[in-house]
């Protein structure tokens, strides 16, 4: 079959079973825009490139499946840049495919070209440029191979929009032969029988898991070898939901802003058993006061994961899934064993638990997510921006399955909610998808508003509009003496409600407490995509708190 | 500590820059870097000298094994690996000092390679410690121009080997009802550390 490069590039989403593309057309993918009219692959116009990116991201996330983003060269290509680069650092599966100026002019700094490949060299797992219509199948087959194998990140395929329109005798690849790339390395069953033994002389275990385990689909092989052992579970922000929250083992979030049990737990632990999780500095406070009583077993499958930051007694090189079944099988009950470390847990749960001022008569953020939760019974597809909205929904959704808690943990990406939101609901159409957002994050991706209504997608933005840049605010008021340096938002916000309307969305604005579920409810109940603008108090902090540089039980919280 | 690292890569557009752009972003500081086609036109050979302490370098090797263009790594132990460097030195010289000169050209079984009416130039190999003591010692007839190469190195025993490409047949990564591609057992490109 002859086709053109453009056609071949859409008949290689075809054959990947790629469902949507996320995008925005442009002078360089010309040609490949005009193969995407022919086909049955449904696209998404997006408003800019980086919203295109954050709902590939949120598309991947909520699905495991790769995420799709198809964008122009030069500006197009570089507004991709931070969603690659959120994606890298949170291990999302894409395929990103940016148009490139004709070969020959490639490196005379053409109109609309940017060296694309360097750029996102460092912000990709891979990145490939079409220099050959020839090798194009290849490289799709590629591409789609490295995004969603081994620790999956995104993948960019720069175009050049001669090759796109030069034609090629078509044929895709069954198998790909990549000599310098071998994702899943065989489980070392020594080094799981060493780390089995050490676990099972412990008195003190914790598990620390991370979105690994989300990403290996663990989720089930994780509460097995929890029910067997009693071994109790905290999960970084990447982790949540890979862990029912409400179960008694569960210690919800570890890290900056985690409980002060789950953060007292780890270091008092003698056993640190870390699943598909990195030692992120969020997570570990000071380094060299991390679990200092602990001997550390390390599961994952990026062996440059291991003793990167934290130097670790057992590695186990491989995918989360078969070395927790593993571990079903050699490890024993050991809550009788664990008699003690489980009842100081229940001190520090009963001591310290996670809490809000209940009386207050302002709208509190932890409140407006309280209520969301039992409305939604904790069963929706979650997504955040970043900052304080971030922590609080960590802190108080309480997450109960796998792949429902999204949010750029590593990148700390500020207006991903909201598009990965608009990605999210369109791989789970049949379920609510809420998105709380902040004021500060929602504005800097709030022009694809007109994307959700135009698509009719159905997802529900609850926007906790306290008026500032909140986190910003916190770390001003508490250290550097609440000089609000370029943190304040509120005189200058817009009219959210105004803004949401003329978008075409259902919107409800609250202001006293009492209207909070009244809206929320009006808000879940709309059948197309809703905002709820919630005005909440100006400064609440989010409490617990483990400043920058101390230790990870040297915590603040609320008087 | 000085690490030696021997590395294979596909020979292809954009591979030095992946690898000097890993080295840049995180940090680790190259002392040379050397790299040329090897008897397989589609391999290169990078030879990199690195300093750091071991979890640098174990961090080097695991961060250059993960690029996907990246062959195989090694890190080449002193005594087992032969390394060598190839210099030029374009040094001053005229007939007061040009056999002095020679006479250390010699004493190091270096080669001159050019003369002129005030210069000399002078191809030296060997190890990093006899051209420094070579260099030192040209020093006071004052060096115009060097050239260093970086260091090569191959090792004694063993033979750094290409791995048969496994052939891999991916499942519908972006399709609904489809899982991750789950290929099959490989072999790693640098040992698993266990401690």
């Amino acid at each position: 079959m002859k086709l053109t490069g453009a056609q071949a590039m859409i008949r290689c989403l075809e054959l990947e079973g790629v469902e949507y593309v996320f995008g925005l057309p442009g002078g360089a993918i010309l040609p490949t825009f005009d193969a995407v009219y022919d086909s049955k692959i449904k696209f998404i116009l997006v408003r800019h490139e980086q919203g295109a990116t954050h709902m590939a991201d949120g598309y991947a996330r909520a699905t495991g499946r790769t995420g799709v983003v198809l964008v122009t060269s030069g500006p197009g290509a570089t507004n991709t840049v931070t969603g690659l680069a959120t994606a890298y650092m949170d291990s999302v599966p894409m395929v990103c495919i940016t148009g490139q100026v004709a070969t020959h002019a490639i490196g005379s700094d053409a109109f609309q070209e940017a060296d694309v490949v360097g750029i996102t060299r460092p912000v990709t797992k891979h990145n490939y440029l079409v220099k050959d219509v020839k090798d194009l199948p290849r490289i799709m087959k590629e591409a789609f191979y490295i995004a969603n194998s081994g620790r999956p990140g995104p993948v960019l395929v720069d175009f050049p929009v001669d090759v796109s329109r030069q034609v090629t005798e078509f044929e895709y690849p069954k198998t790909v032969a990549i000599r310098g790339y071998h994702p899943n390395p065989p489980i070392n069953m020594e080094q799981v029988k060493k780390a089995a033994d050490l676990i099972m002389q412990a008195k003190r275990p914790v598990l620390y898991v991370g979105g690994g385990a989300v990403g290996s689909g663990a989720g089930k092989e994780l509460l097995e070898l929890v029910n067997k052992t009693g071994i109790p579970v905290t999960t970084t922000v990447l982790g949540l939901g890979v862990f029912p929250e409400t179960h008694p083992s569960s210690l919800r979030m570890l890290g900056m802003h985690g409980t002060h049990y789950a953060n007292y737990s780890v270091q008092n632990s003698d056993v640190l058993i870390a699943v598909g999780a990195r030692f992120d500095d969020r997570v570990t406070g000071k380094i060299d006061k991390f679990a200092p009583h602990a001997k550390i077993v390390h599961v994952d499958i990026d062996p440059a994961s291991i003793s990167k930051t934290i130097k670790v007694d057992v590695s186990i090189v491989g995918d989360v899934k078969p070395v927790l079944k593993e571990f079903s099988k050699l490890l024993k009950d050991k809550r009788p064993q664990m008699k003690e470390w489980l009842a100081q847990i229940e001190v520090w749960k009963k001591k310290h638990p996670l809490k809000y001022d209940q009386s207050t008569e302002e709208i509190l953020q932890e409140y407006v997510i309280d209520q969301v939760a039992k409305l939604t019974n904790h069963k929706a597809v979650v997504t955040t921006g970043v900052g304080q909205h971030q922590m609080w929904t960590a802190q108080w959704y309480q997450f109960e399955s796998p792949r429902s808690m999204i949010n750029s943990g590593g990148l700390g990406t500020m207006g991903y909610g909201f598009p990965s939101a608009i990605g999210a609901q369109l791989g789970r159409p049949n379920e609510t998808v809420v998105c709380f957002d902040g004021d500060g994050s929602f504005q800097m991706t709030m022009c694809e508003l007109v994307t959700a209504s135009f698509y009719k997608i159905p997802v529900k933005i609850i926007l906790l509009d306290n008026g500032h840049h909140g986190m910003v605010r916190q770390w001003q008021e508490l250290f550097y003496r609440e000089r609000y340096s370029a943190s304040v938002l509120g005189p200058s916000n817009p009219d959210f409600l105004k803004i949401a309307e003329a978008s075409g969305l259902f919107a409800k604005r609250v202001e006293r407490k009492d209207e909070v579920i009244p809206g929320i409810k009006a808000v879940l109940a709309h059948a197309g995509p809703a905002l709820l603008h919630c005005r909440v108090a100006k400064k609440e902090n989010v409490y617990p708190m483990v400043p920058a540089g101390n230790a990870l039980d040297q915590i603040i919280d609320m008087a | 500590m000085k690490h030696t690292v021997a590395v294979l890569v596909e020979n292809s557009f954009g591979v030095l820059a992946r690898v000097a752009g890993l080295f840049s972003a995180r940090g680790f500081n190259i002392d040379s870097l050397a790299v040329g086609e090897t008897h397989d036109p589609q391999i290169s050979r990078m030879t990199i000298v690195a300093h750091g302490n071991d979890r640098v370098l174990e961090q080097i090797m695991k961060q250059l094994a993960k690029l996907i263009d990246v062959i195989c790594v090694e890190d080449l132990k002193p005594e087992d690996m032969m390394e060598r460097e190839l210099v030029l030195v374009k040094v001053q010289a005229n007939a007061a000092t040009r056999n002095d000169i020679m006479q250390i050209v010699n004493t190091f079984r270096a080669k001159i390679v050019d003369v002129s009416q005030d210069t000399l130039t002078i191809e030296v190999t060997g190890g990093e410690s006899k051209v420094d003591a070579m260099l030192e010692l040209l020093q006071p007839f004052k060096l115009l121009e060097v050239v260093r190469t970086g260091t090569v190195a191959i090792s004694r025993n063993s033979v750094l080997s290409v791995p048969a490409a496994e052939i891999v047949e991916p499942k519908r990564s972006a399709a609904a009802a489809t899982q991750a591609a789950a290929p099959k057992k490989t072999k790693s490109k640098t040992k698993e550390i266990s401690k």
